[in-house]
């Protein structure tokens, strides 16, 4: 196997990762704090995609479309938490799930009908757009590296946030005993709102970066959705440190999987078998893992607290 | 019994279906009868979610799978020449119960959202398997070779037989979950849906009653996908997506969840109104997805409880 091979994947992987836990962040913090399974989440990681290749026709900049993204995915995310969310907090999952799966199909059909159901396709400006020669023979995508250093920088941010503000406190104080914290004299509605249009900002950052990468289309944010679904089960529900691991695992035992399974199946079983299962059993493995790490320990890797 | 309101109900219901082929020649619109055909075969489906979603308390947003596994069996078989209904059904039964006990195995001992994610994760997992079985058809799937004949008995070919022959399965199932309910074993799984400690305290452990009511529910569905892929007469993967699985779901709520009857008046609810919304517009979806959320938030008990005789669970 060769190594710069290896490198190039192992970055995709890493790429891969960071963008899953953008997703997952959002999605655990607002299950953590809430109690709310949100499907709509892919929903507004595909808001964010729309936005931005939007604003970046509209603009002309990147630089500018970028925020006004984010911010405009933020008030998305709060909206739709006053419009609907806020009454489902007390309501049993299914009936979040029901409620959210109605809000997709409506999302889907927005887009559609303000973009059209065609793939859209974005393109970066020239500072982007280029390679830069990370080690001696191994020329990487200027953009993938930019993902992941935005990746991780939200991810210490986060860390920040969460441990170290008196928002942070909140928010943790908020998943562990909410009438608590309310009796405290905070306004936990407020920082529901807060917390929830945070979360939906992760995941139109998450979608605004996917754009150039995979294709912006209606239903985009439903596949990526249920592979954040396996991130958060793998790394515990509600941790934001479980989400981190698990979107790591994931984002590389996926990317590995498509690149290298094939190959590696071919020493062991004849070609035409490698041919056949390699890519099968590649877009199965994160599942095949989640059900391994579901046999050892049915709470994930990371359980949160309480 | 289901009490007297209750059990006319039923009758009349399942009376009018009877009625739907005559009706539709009188009228000259066969388009119904296909219509309706496709309705019973989601109510099967919807009912068999029911058994364990309803009377089981598990949130499966997996079930399609079983949709999927139960097409996939006849679609394969029809693929290599076998169109004998007894082997093709019996197969998708096996299949469709085999891995109902893998996924039920694995995922009945997690509860709460992880059993819904995981459910739902399992079903995209078998997705991706159907996408990558390029010799069926892989991502675009395939005609069905032949539809199902019962030798000398039934040809699903002729639309009339195979529509009874959909009404009959649905009024089987109908009975069998009503006396599995009914049953010391649907007592059990009732009653740990209300309270699993209580009944861990009596001395009786949920996880096996569960896992048995997963597979029947499982196998139930898979019927569900063997005539479904007769209906429609092609295969594809979509069969297994998630969207279906959050249909039949949906169909469980809006009917009235833990209801015998419910789940087939959530799925003659839901398809008429997809039927209707598309006749307005081709995007209908925007005005389902605000209904779907209204119906979960304002109308939890669904059809079923604006019918005489409701009220209780039976």
């Amino acid at each position: 196997m060769n190594l710069v091979l290896f490198l190039e994947q192992a970055l995709n992987g890493l790429q891969l990762g960071v963008m899953l836990f953008l997703m997952a962040a959002g999605l655990t913090l607002v299950f953590g704090i809430m109690n709310l399974v949100n499907l709509a989440h892919g929903s507004l990681y595909m808001v964010g995609a729309y936005l931005s290749v939007a604003l970046v026709n509209l603009t002309g900049s990147y630089l500018l479309a970028v925020p006004l993204a984010l911010l405009g995915t933020l008030a998305v995310g709060m909206l739709v938490e006053l419009v609907a969310l806020r009454t489902l907090y007390e309501r049993d999952h299914l009936d979040q799930v029901l409620a959210t799966f109605g809000l997709i199909l409506f999302f889907n059909e927005l887009v559609a009908i303000l973009w059209g159901r065609a793939a859209l396709y974005t393109t970066l400006p020239a500072w982007l757009s280029g390679q830069i020669e990370l080690v001696a023979g191994l020329n990487y995508p200027t953009y993938r590296a930019a993902i992941i250093v935005v990746g991780l920088a939200v991810a210490v941010g986060l860390w920040y946030v969460v441990t170290r503000t008196r928002l942070g406190m909140l928010i943790r104080a908020g998943a562990s005993n909410r009438t608590m914290v309310a009796a405290l004299g905070v306004n936990i509605r407020l920082l529901y709102t807060v917390v929830f249009g945070f979360g939906a900002a992760l995941a139109g950052l998450a979608g605004l970066m996917a754009g150039p990468i995979y294709t912006v289309q209606p239903g985009m944010g439903e596949d990526v959705l249920i592979e954040v679904f396996v991130v958060i089960v793998i790394g515990g529900i509600g941790s934001i440190r479980g989400a981190l691991a698990g979107a790591l695992i994931v984002g590389m035992v996926d990317t590995l999987g498509r690149a290298f399974l094939k190959p590696i199946l071919g020493t062991l079983l004849s070609p035409t078998a490698a041919e056949s299962a390699g890519p099968a059993l590649a877009s199965m493995l994160i599942y095949l893992l989640m059900a391994a790490v579901l046999a050892v320990r049915p709470a994930g890797l990371f359980p949160a607290r309480g | 019994m289901p009490n007297r309101g209750r059990l006319v109900t039923i009758v009349v219901l399942l009376a009018a279906l009877a009625a739907v082929p005559p009706l539709a020649a009188v009228f000259g619109q066969p388009f119904y009868l296909d219509l309706f055909r496709r309705i019973m075969i989601f109510a099967i489906a919807a009912l068999s979610l029911n058994l364990i979603l309803g009377y089981g308390g598990m949130v499966s947003f997996g079930h399609a799978a079983y949709l999927g596994i139960g097409a996939y069996a006849v679609g394969i078989l029809a693929h290599h020449g076998v169109h004998d209904g007894f082997l093709q059904f019996g197969l998708a039964i096996a299949a469709s119960a085999g891995i109902a006990l893998v996924i039920g195995a694995i995922s009945i001992r997690t509860s709460g959202v992880y059993f819904i994610m995981i459910t739902l994760a399992f079903t995209q997992m078998l997705f991706y398997l159907g996408i990558s079985l390029e010799e069926y058809g892989g991502d675009d799937g395939m005609r069905l070779a032949g539809r199902t004949q019962f030798a000398g008995l039934l040809d699903l070919r002729d639309p009339l037989p195979f529509y009874y022959f959909v009404l009959a399965i649905l009024v089987a199932f109908l009975y069998l979950v009503h006396r599995l309910v009914n049953s010391r074993f649907g007592m059990v799984l009732r009653a740990a849906k209300s309270n699993e400690g209580r009944t861990r305290a009596i001395g009786v452990s949920p996880y096996p009653y569960r896992l048995v009511a997963f597979v029947i529910a499982g196998a139930m569905c898979g019927v569900a996908g063997a005539l479904f892929v007769n209906q429609t007469a092609y295969l594809t993967p979509t069969f297994m997506s998630w969207t279906r699985s959050g249909e039949i779901m949906f169909m469980v709520i809006l009917g009235g969840m833990s209801t015998l009857i419910g789940p087939v008046l959530g799925a003659i609810g839901l398809l008429l109104l997809e039927d209707v919304l598309q006749g307005w517009t081709q995007h209908w979806q925007i005005i389902l997805g605000p209904i779907l959320v209204l119906v979960v938030l304002f109308a939890k008990r669904g059809l079923a409880g604006l019918l005489p005789g409701s009220g209780r669970d039976d």
